[in-house]
């Protein structure tokens, strides 16, 4: 199937099998290997993208899903939100082992996009789909929270 | 300078880019992957295997089985015992494990082609408990009695101290088995140059280990074999000794296709195939008096080994020598086992053998205060040991014992004593039922101590390389023989460095770990990193600092015992006079022509263990912490919500206080796990049942409570800038907490983790039935 989309902002037209899983899309044929691989099961998060603004697990979404022009941001775009939490999670230390990071700060990142002014439960609830095994989460709170006062 | 600061973590900036490499992000031209057919029993013969050669090779698979390994190579993966094969060969001795592989251009086709073997077994009955297969009379998986190891510990005379004794409490325990759940799955890849060498690339712990399992199982001398470590997601133990299969395998169909192989597990394979913490029963004996005397602990560890030995051996040291607590007493007896069965092989996990023993060891002495009606961290503020004491297992503790200052912080900042209710009866957990009060409050404390590095059952392999060279840019580079995962090691290393030779911290860059830069330094195991690299980094940074002295003394005409650095300049120590900075200094040793590298070396004090007396100098240091947890019980439907865990811990140092924190939450939050929330299941037949992360589950931000780090530094005199070690301790005490927070909640004793609102549920119906009769 022809797939139109817009990925990190580029416009890209591909022929892909209908399922291919969009991480794969991502990893194989684009070369972005930001978007880790976790699990295969959309149960550790740790492939999450922003998929026409939502937060997915980029593993088990099947190009044939994924609605005509969508847009999709990973790890490699550019962002403001992005940006700043990257660099948050710098700051704070909040990158460990660094195998869920990128997954982490893709649901940061639109949890924030969504509503700047999350409290922490909704901060629970925004990232509570990505596990991460290193930091006991209480690092990326700062990092989070701290990009939140400076958005 | 660098030492003590929270500096931002060397690896941050790519990892937070996803631009670090790991295993699954290289590739290599005309690489090709595995697949390994397992065994479906838990214990078979197998009667043959049958391939079908003409059709794998019109897929373009190869296969390998063990009588394919090169003529000299051996069918065995060292750890600690040789009874671990690469592939089996005549027995299978538990679900999942290896006996052929394939090898092919892609993993579609070894798929394909695994369709083309054929295996046939002839199952044989199959133990999984450990009491159970102890002295078995017919199943013998590790020789005739199947207990591949044996340690105790001893102190006094245990029958008076019971016969002194006032009370005595006596339960039988059991601990689950825990995934480690590092988020980056297994893998290696192995790169063959040309025939007779091979270098091995992958996510892992030990490099060293795999070097030689990779040499022996390919009959290539160690010196043409190479282990690179990609960047590690996450071990916890789990890429201890696995990653010696996981890189052996790779390395075999590397050398069947004369091509890049890779090997990499997916979850479920990961989860079903590889190490977990060895499920344990331990039973235990306290003796104390209506005065609050501890007079006698005595406990009997039966560890699960599963099929093969791998590290068990080391792991029921700790379990022994950790056994009796960190507490005064003078009779002991703790007689410890580990256990071959017909599971999965168990492993090395965060604690190593000792969370086994603190969750029942530390329930034992909240039931002793109990008994005698004393506040449980009184109790324990009473016997725990200080300066100038001896451990139960006779070591005589001179220095660095923070534990009472662990006890006096956290109970400070939990306000324990205003928090601490009385602990209800069931009688009182009903009335207030009936008047729909269902929530109840409870908080509990587990004091712990932690031998750190590798004590006297791994002093062989207690010794590590360093590596530093300075650059005409000025900048350093490092290498060591331990590795990064997550904990923070090369930023801690890098402030050790930087501290050392007074450069720039920004300036300081460690490569990666490459068994070919430094010599065998031993695991990366035990909290060991910190300090066994950091010695090996200060004796390589005195040399060089030696050097570059000589030549700024020879330019400059100056004395070179009057040279210091400080604040990244070189200066006259009795005139304070700055000569030029460090990076100038580097520049000038370069136009010299001088030494610009040089390697260092550090050897682990000296420790030592007599296991027919139970006595010894066990560990060369010892870290302390006390944890506090406060948690809210629904005594209806028995689901615990953790709010607040405080945790303490003697570190000696904190090299950089934000990594350290990062330690002591997540290892907080996985101890949380172990006692609240993980077991793997197996099914009757052996098999893992909770295979992937949503039937095993681990916390989320959803779980997780507010986790204050406590700090101590009581330094320790042979610990870089007094540092000792960190990386297993926040796991250790969480799970007895928890429990004994739980009973402070609801009055109920738990005598197996993790605590499931069923267990919790069941223990106080129990509860409610002896009330009724």
């Amino acid at each position: 199937m022809i797939i139109r989309i817009t990925i990190n902002g580029r416009f890209i037209v591909r022929d892909v099998p209908p399922n291919r899983r969009l991480l794969d899309f991502l990893r194989e044929d684009l070369g972005l290997k930001g978007t880790k691989y976790g699990c295969d099961q959309g149960e550790c998060g740790a492939c999450s993208v922003i998929l026409n603004d939502k937060i997915v697990t980029s593993c088990i979404i099947l190009m044939a899903q994924i609605p005509l022009n969508s847009t999709v941001l990973t790890i490699e775009g550019t962002d403001s939100v992005l940006q700043l939490i990257q660099e948050k999670f710098k700051e704070f230390g909040a990158a460990q082992c660094g195998a869920c990071t990128t997954g982490m700060i893709m649901a940061a990142t639109s949890l924030l996009h969504l509503n700047p002014n999350v409290n922490q439960e909704e901060i629970e609830e925004g990232l509570c789909g990505v596990l991460c095994r290193c930091t006991g989460y209480t690092k990326i709170y700062d990092a989070v929270k701290e990009a939140q006062k400076q958005l | 300078m660098a030492v003590g600061k929270r500096l931002k973590r060397k690896d941050a900036d790519t990892k937070v880019t996803g631009e670090a490499p790991y295993a699954y992000d290289l590739s290599f031209a005309d690489e090709h992957y595995l697949k390994v057919i397992r065994s479906p029993y838990a214990h078979a013969k197998i009667l043959r295997v049958e391939i079908d050669y003409k059709q794998l090779e019109s897929l373009g698979v190869v296969a390998g089985t063990a009588k394919d390994l090169p003529e000299k190579g051996k069918n065995v993966l060292h750890v600690i015992h040789d009874d671990w094969p690469l592939l089996a060969e005549k027995v299978v001795r538990h679900v999942g494990e290896p006996v052929v592989i394939l090898v092919g251009s892609t993993l579609k086709i070894t798929d394909e082609a695994s369709k083309y073997v054929s295996i046939k077994y002839e199952v044989l009955p199959a133990v999984f408990d450990p009491v159970e297969a102890k002295d078995h009379p017919s199943i013998h998986i590790f020789e005739e009695n199947n207990v591949c190891s044996y340690w105790q510990q001893k102190n006094g005379d245990i029958e008076k101290g019971f016969s002194e004794s006032d009370i005595i409490i006596e339960n039988e325990y059991r601990t689950p088995a825990q995934e480690h759940a590092y988020i980056e799955t297994q893998g290696c890849i192995a790169v063959p140059q040309g025939h007779d060498s091979m270098t091995v690339y992958g996510s892992m712990q030990c490099p060293f280990y795999v070097q030689r399992c990779a040499a022996e199982v390919l009959g290539l001398e160690w010196s043409k074999v190479n282990i690179i470590q990609t960047t590690t997601g996450g071990a916890f133990g789990g890429k201890e000794d696995v990653p010696n299969q996981i890189g052996s395998l790779a390395a075999f169909g590397a050398w069947l296709v004369k091509k890049p192989v890779k090997f990499l597990l997916s979850r479920e394979e990961d989860i079903e195939t590889t190490s977990k913490r060895h499920p344990a029963v331990i039973r235990y004996k306290t003796g104390v008096t209506k005065e609050g005397e501890l007079k006698a602990i005595k406990a009997e560890v039966f560890l699960n080994t599963g099929a093969y030995a791998t590290l068990a051996p080391a792991v029921l040291y700790r379990a022994a020598l950790h056994a009796a607590g960190p507490y005064r007493c003078e009779n002991v007896d703790v007689q410890a086992y580990a256990v071959t069965t017909n599971l999965v092989p168990f492993g090395a996990f965060r604690g190593f053998g000792s969370p086994q023993v603190i969750f029942p060891g530390e329930e034992q002495m909240d039931r002793a205060a109990e008994s005698i009606g004393m506040d449980p961290s009184d109790f324990r503020e009473r016997h725990i040991l200080k300066v100038g004491d001896k451990t139960t297992f006779g070591q005589i503790l001179d220095q660095s014992v923070g534990l009472e200052e662990t006890l006096h912080k956290a109970r400070e900042q939990s306000n324990w004593y205003k928090r601490r209710k009385p602990t209800p009866t069931i009688a009182e957990v009903l009335e207030d039922q009936k008047k729909g009060k269902y929530r109840r409050k409870g908080i509990g404390i587990a004091t712990i101590f932690y031998g750190c590095f590798l004590g006297a059952a791994g002093k062989i392999m207690s010794r590590s390389g360093a590596y530093v060279q300075v650059e005409p840019d000025g900048s350093v580079r490092f290498a060591v023989g331990t590795t990064e995962m997550g904990q923070g090691m090369i930023t801690v290393l890098s402030q050790i460095v930087a501290e050392e030779l007074g450069i720039e911290y920004e300036k300081v860059h460690m490569t990666p770990v490459d068994t070919s830069r430094v010599p065998d330094s031993g695991p990366t195991v035990a909290s060991r990193a910190t300090i066994m690299s950091g010695r090996a980094l200060q004796d390589a940074c005195e040399k060089l600092r030696a050097l570059i002295y000589d030549k700024v003394a020879l330019k400059y005409e100056l004395d070179i015992t009057n040279l210091e650095i400080k604040g990244y300049q070189i200066q006259e120590i009795t005139s304070q006079k700055k000569i030029l900075s460090v990076s100038d200094a580097i520049k000038l040793v370069y136009q010299e022509r001088g030494q610009v590298a040089v390697a260092g070396w550090d050897v682990a004090p000296p420790t030592h263990y007599d296991n027919e007396k139970g006595q010894g100098d066990a560990y060369s240091a010892y870290a302390w912490c006390t944890n506090i947890i406060e948690v809210e019980v629904d005594s209806q439907i028995g689901t615990v919500d953790i709010l607040n865990i405080w945790a303490a811990h003697d570190v000696g140092k904190a090299i950089n206080p934000q990594t350290l924190e990062g330690q002591i939450e997540g290892g907080s939050l996985q101890g949380l796990g172990y006692g609240r929330y993980e077991e793997i299941v197996f099914t009757p037949e052996g098999r893992v049942l909770s295979n992937n992360l949503g039937t095993y589950l681990i916390p989320t931000t959803k779980e997780t409570p507010n986790i204050h780090s406590i700090i101590v530094e009581d330094p320790w005199s042979d610990g870089p800038y007094g540092a000792k070690g960190i990386g297993e301790q926040p796991l250790m005490g969480i799970a007895p907490a928890l429990t004994n927070a739980i009973a402070n909640a609801v009055g109920i004793r738990l005598n197996t983790i993790p605590a499931t609102p069923e267990r919790v549920w069941a223990a106080i119906q129990e509860k409610i039935m002896e009330e009724v009769k």
